[in-house]
């Protein structure tokens, strides 16, 4: 046997024994702790934060676009499931139209998402770096606003008030908003969502992982690395980063329809800039370009919060006696340091590729960059 | 047997005011290695972004192969099998060396997001055909050895092999290198044209930029020289090299 | 009353607020090719600032005239600013300078947050109300009424983008940004000291924010922990929309986005025949954004060395 039998050996262990822990983990958690279930909730949010900072990772780490409206995307995907899965427009779309089958949905979802994704890189994408950041940022803000105020002249989104009561998943006739008792076990509703959302989780990670060891993730990384020469090396630049919008934005757009679907309901404060931004520093703490990396990062910046919620109340107590500042501003507050804090001891993220790593040192790119930007001008001087 | 692979007529490019480019006028054959020389700043590397689609040009004709190539996309370009190297070695600094050349791979290649993400036994075929050509190339340009390493962690001189194992990938028919030698020892130099001598009887045709007057001469089956954006001379090394006008464009600056 | 007159008078006053917050970033930009996200928290903390000093010294009986308590109250908040901005160049940029693009950026966020909420632990969760001692003349001109604090804060934006300009163009640190700008290794062979204009860079525009910060506060006569985020964003958006990195471009891109935004939320209506009303106005600001960004790409007045990343 040689040595990468062994490796991919030890790898399928490693691999099955995750699989477990993750299967057993909503068991583990809602006994072992008093605020179990809420808990729960919280590695919900933070599976759906790993599939939206892998559609970023794909848009930011690959092909290196700084995109800042990315949770317009999740936003469409959640509105697109909540119109089609709850009372709000019946009067207005056709019966055959309504409460489509679960699988459908998601897939609509992602495919007006995906929509919207070319909607935007279409016309944006020769911007360069922070305009490109501009642009989407101000295209999130677009669609939060049309969300918030399209109750008029036509009730589409309900304005402010969001859209309520979507239907709970129905999935293999099993209504997921129910206990269900499989083999003597009882599984409750969370532990139900929690199987749902883990599975389109490891879905889009195997997605993720294919994309990236195939020509299309090669041609991804090598327009980050440098775009003449990818357009010299035959590369169709254009498309191909409109393909990783479009594909960032389908993730989006899935993660989406699972938060709606797990929520029962939605409005536009879910999908305010800071979540982009969140979801921005998942990509980059966690290491960008780099799965594992951008999985790690998803989870500490959407667990953190949720921990520091329950330990600075007893903390401030013990020192102080009372409570000393309001706990949400300290929470934020210590979250905010902790971001500088391991920006400063680790700036290509906590857990980054090989190649990432190797981008620290210092290289000679002040001339090809320089040369790049009299071409780009040259370019544009003609359209 | 000269058969014309590529034929540009009356190519003008602008910046500005600098007429880069003037009316420039070129036929390279099949199979020939076809020296372009010129003090810096002549336009040498601009013709080469023209004839690469990076650059648009003003106006004139520009045919490969049979195919009108006048402003079209550098993929159009390099899939009618034009392929390039930098002057400034461009290389995708922090993807490894296989890798790079696999990049190379892309137009002559074709699964698609769907083919990337379900893996079809096509795909599958399709990404390892990728990987073994491009070690193929690696091996045929001499780094084998470096495969998995970082194009930015490999010396100036494997980069530059590496460069024109990439552009290789592409299946060109003519490949255009930009001053390959530049930076170069001699022994290197001397490796650098016994790989473009294989190259050209692989049955490539070759257009070079190169400074070093011994290997120019050495190497290529004709010349053209280019100053202040116009061409002053065409033809066999020898008689390029004894022509009054070129001799009087290289002295009007510091002898290379 | 003339409400065309009117709009272009409201949105030359909130123009020219955004332009001087859009030259702190710009300048920023300029130097170290970074958003300086924390830029928007900067115009918040001077604007709170102002506003104590206000209130400790009407608490104290202090009598002075409300110009002049403004005035002072403003001077005071500079230095805080200023040191502010100099300590984030410090801490949070500087250690990161070779460092891969993404990180100062997440940096700049994190400062970002912590500031907010270190300014809402100090002040609160609430709207901070701006202290009553101005005057609340109202002018006519033109069937357009303004405020004479309105006309003060044009003229003092005029004043200041005067003076900034007259600093970058005929003094001798004027000389040494714009060098630093243009290549930061020339510069500093040239015997630039980088860093220092560096932090000049940062003082410099945190002065600016901090002053923008209370011309907000007074307008709208109220101030708030998270104000920094949304001004900062528009102020952003301006100076992108100059073209950043040009400082010409980010006072021209803040005026036309105040005037632009003012136009559209008094006639979004109008033009779309109902269907789109004021509660659009920042969809009208980044529309035009991406509008001009499309046939311009970088920016109005940008010229190539606005970006060399
Ligand atoms: N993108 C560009 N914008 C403006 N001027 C350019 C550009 N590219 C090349 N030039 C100018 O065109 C001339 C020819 O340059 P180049 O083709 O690089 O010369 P060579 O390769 O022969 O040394 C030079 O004066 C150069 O400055
Ligand atoms: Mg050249």
């Amino acid at each position: 046997m040689n040595l990468i039998d062994i490796f991919s050996r030890q790898r399928k262990t490693s691999l099955i024994s995750l699989g477990l822990m993750l299967m057993i983990l909503p068991w583990i958690i809602s006994h072992g702790f008093e605020s179990g279930n809420s808990y729960l909730r919280a590695f919900d949010m933070a599976l759906l934060f790993i599939m939206l900072s892998l559609g970023l990772n794909i848009v930011v780490g690959y092909a290196g676009m700084l995109d800042f409206g990315y949770i317009a995307f999740y936003a469409v995907g959640a509105y697109t499931y909540a119109l089609l899965n709850s009372p709000h427009l019946q009067a207005l779309l056709p019966a055959w139209m309504m409460y489509p089958p679960f699988i459908v949905s998601i897939i609509l979802a992602a495919g007006i998402a995906c929509v919207f994704g070319i909607m935007l890189g279409g016309p944006t994408l020769k911007l360069r770096g922070d305009y490109l950041a501009i642009v989407t940022l101000g295209f999130g803000q677009i669609v939060r606003i049309f969300l918030t105020n399209l109750d008029r002249p036509f009730n589409l989104t309900n304005g402010p008030q969001g859209i309520n009561n979507i239907q709970r998943v129905h999935l293999f006739g099993l209504d997921l908003g129910r206990p269900v008792q499989i083999l003597g076990i009882t599984f409750e509703p969370v532990h139900l969502y929690y199987y749902l959302i883990l599975f389109f989780c490891a879905l889009i990670v195997v997605v993720s992982l294919r994309l990236q060891d195939s020509r299309i993730g090669r041609a991804w990384v090598a327009i980050r690395e440098d775009e003449i020469a990818a357009n010299a090396m035959g590369l169709n630049t254009r498309n191909i980063k409109l393909l990783a919008f479009a594909m960032g934005a389908s993730f989006g757009g899935i993660s989406g329809a699972l938060f709606a679907s797990l929520q029962g309901f939605v409005s536009p404060e879910s999908f305010i800039m800071m979540e982009s931004v969140m979801v921005l520093c998942m990509v980059v703490l966690g290491g960008m370009g780099n799965i594992p990396g951008v999985i790690l990062g998803a989870i500490i910046v959407s667990i953190t919060p949720e921990i520091l919620r329950d330990v600075i109340n007893p903390l401030q107590m013990a020192l102080a006696g009372r409570k000393v500042v309001d706990p949400e501003t300290l929470r934020m507050l210590i979250f905010g340091l902790v971001m500088i804090v391991i920006m400063l001891v680790r700036p290509e993220g906590l857990w980054p590729s090989s190649r990432r790593r190797a981008e620290l040192k210092p290289q000679t790119k002040g001339i090809a960059l320089q040369e790049k930007d009299d071409m780009q001008d040259a370019e544009r001087n003609h359209d | 047997m000269t058969e014309a692979l590529l034929e540009i007529n009356g190519i003008h490019k602008r910046f500005g005011g600098l007429h880069a480019l003037n009316d420039i006028a070129l036929t390279i054959n099949k199979g020939e290695i076809y020296g372009l020389i010129g003090p810096n700043g002549a336009g040498k590397t601009t013709l080469f972004n023209v004839l690469t689609g990076l650059y648009q040009p003003d106006e004139g004709k520009f045919t490969f192969n049979g195919r009108d190539l006048f402003r079209q996309k550098p993929y159009v370009v390099v899939e009618s099998g034009i392929a390039r190297t930098f002057q400034n070695i461009r290389l995708f600094a922090n993807m490894s060396a296989l890798e790079n050349v696999m990049v190379g791979r892309h137009v002559r290649s074709k699964a698609s997001v769907f083919g990337a993400i379900l893996r079809p036994p096509s795909a599958r075929k399709e990404e390892a055909n990728i990987r073994i050509r491009a070690q193929e190339l690696l091996d045929y340009v001499g780094i084998p050895q470096h495969a998995e390493e970082l194009a930015c962690n490999l010396s100036y001189g494997d980069q530059r092999r590496l460069e024109i194992a990439r552009a290789l990938a592409t299946d060109p028919k003519l490949l255009a290198l930009d001053e390959p030698a530049a930076g170069m020892n001699p022994k290197e130099t001397e490796e650098l044209k016994a790989l473009m001598q294989k190259i050209r009887n692989d049955g490539v045709t070759i257009l070079l930029i190169e400074h070093d007057v011994k290997l120019i001469m050495g190497l290529c089956d004709r010349i053209a020289v280019l100053d202040y954006g116009k061409k002053i001379a065409e033809g066999l090394p020898e008689a390029v090299k004894s022509n009054p006008r070129v001799i009087e464009a290289y002295l009007g600056v510091a002898p290379e | 009353m003339d409400i065309f007159l009117q709009q272009i008078i409201n949105g030359l006053v909130v123009g020219g607020i955004y332009a001087l917050i859009a030259l702190g970033y710009t300048m920023v930009y300029g130097i170290l090719q970074l958003i300086n996200f924390a830029h928007g928290e900067i115009v918040m903390i001077g604007a709170m600032v102002t506003i104590s000093c206000i209130n400790f010294l009407v608490g104290h009986n202090v009598n002075l005239s409300g110009p002049v308590l403004l005035t002072v109250s403003i001077a005071m908040a500079i230095p805080v600013t200023m040191l502010l901005g100099y300590l984030i160049e410090r801490v949070a940029y500087r250690p990161l300078r070779k460092a891969p693009r993404m990180a100062p950026l997440i940096t700049a966020i994190g400062l970002s947050i912590v500031l907010q909420q270190a300014a809402t632990m100090i002040w609160g969760k609430n709207y901070v109300p701006f202290p009553a001692i101005l005057p609340t003349d109202v002018l006519e001109i033109g069937g357009a009424s303004i405020t004479t604090l309105q006309v003060a804060i044009i003229i003092l934006t005029a004043v200041i983008l005067t003076g900034l300009f007259l600093l970058i163009e005929r003094t001798k640190l004027g000389r040494a940004m714009r060098a630093t700008a243009q290549s930061p290794d020339v510069a500093r062979l040239m015997g630039v000291n980088v860093n220092t204009i560096i932090s000049m860079t940062f003082m410099i525009g945190s002065a600016l924010g901090a002053i923008a910060g209370v011309l907000v506060a007074a307008n709208y006569d109220q101030a708030h922990a998270y104000m920094g985020f949304m001004v900062g964003l528009k102020a952003f958006t301006a100076a992108v929309l100059g073209g950043i990195g040009n400082l010409g471009g980010a006072v021209l891109g803040g005026i036309l986005l105040g005037i632009i935004e003012s136009i559209g939320s008094g006639y979004l209506g109008d033009l779309t025949g109902g269907f789109l009303g004021s509660q659009y106005k920042d969809i009208f600001a980044f529309l035009v954004l991406i509008l001009v960004l499309i046939f311009r790409p970088s920016g109005l007045m940008g010229e190539r060395v606005a970006e060399r990343a």
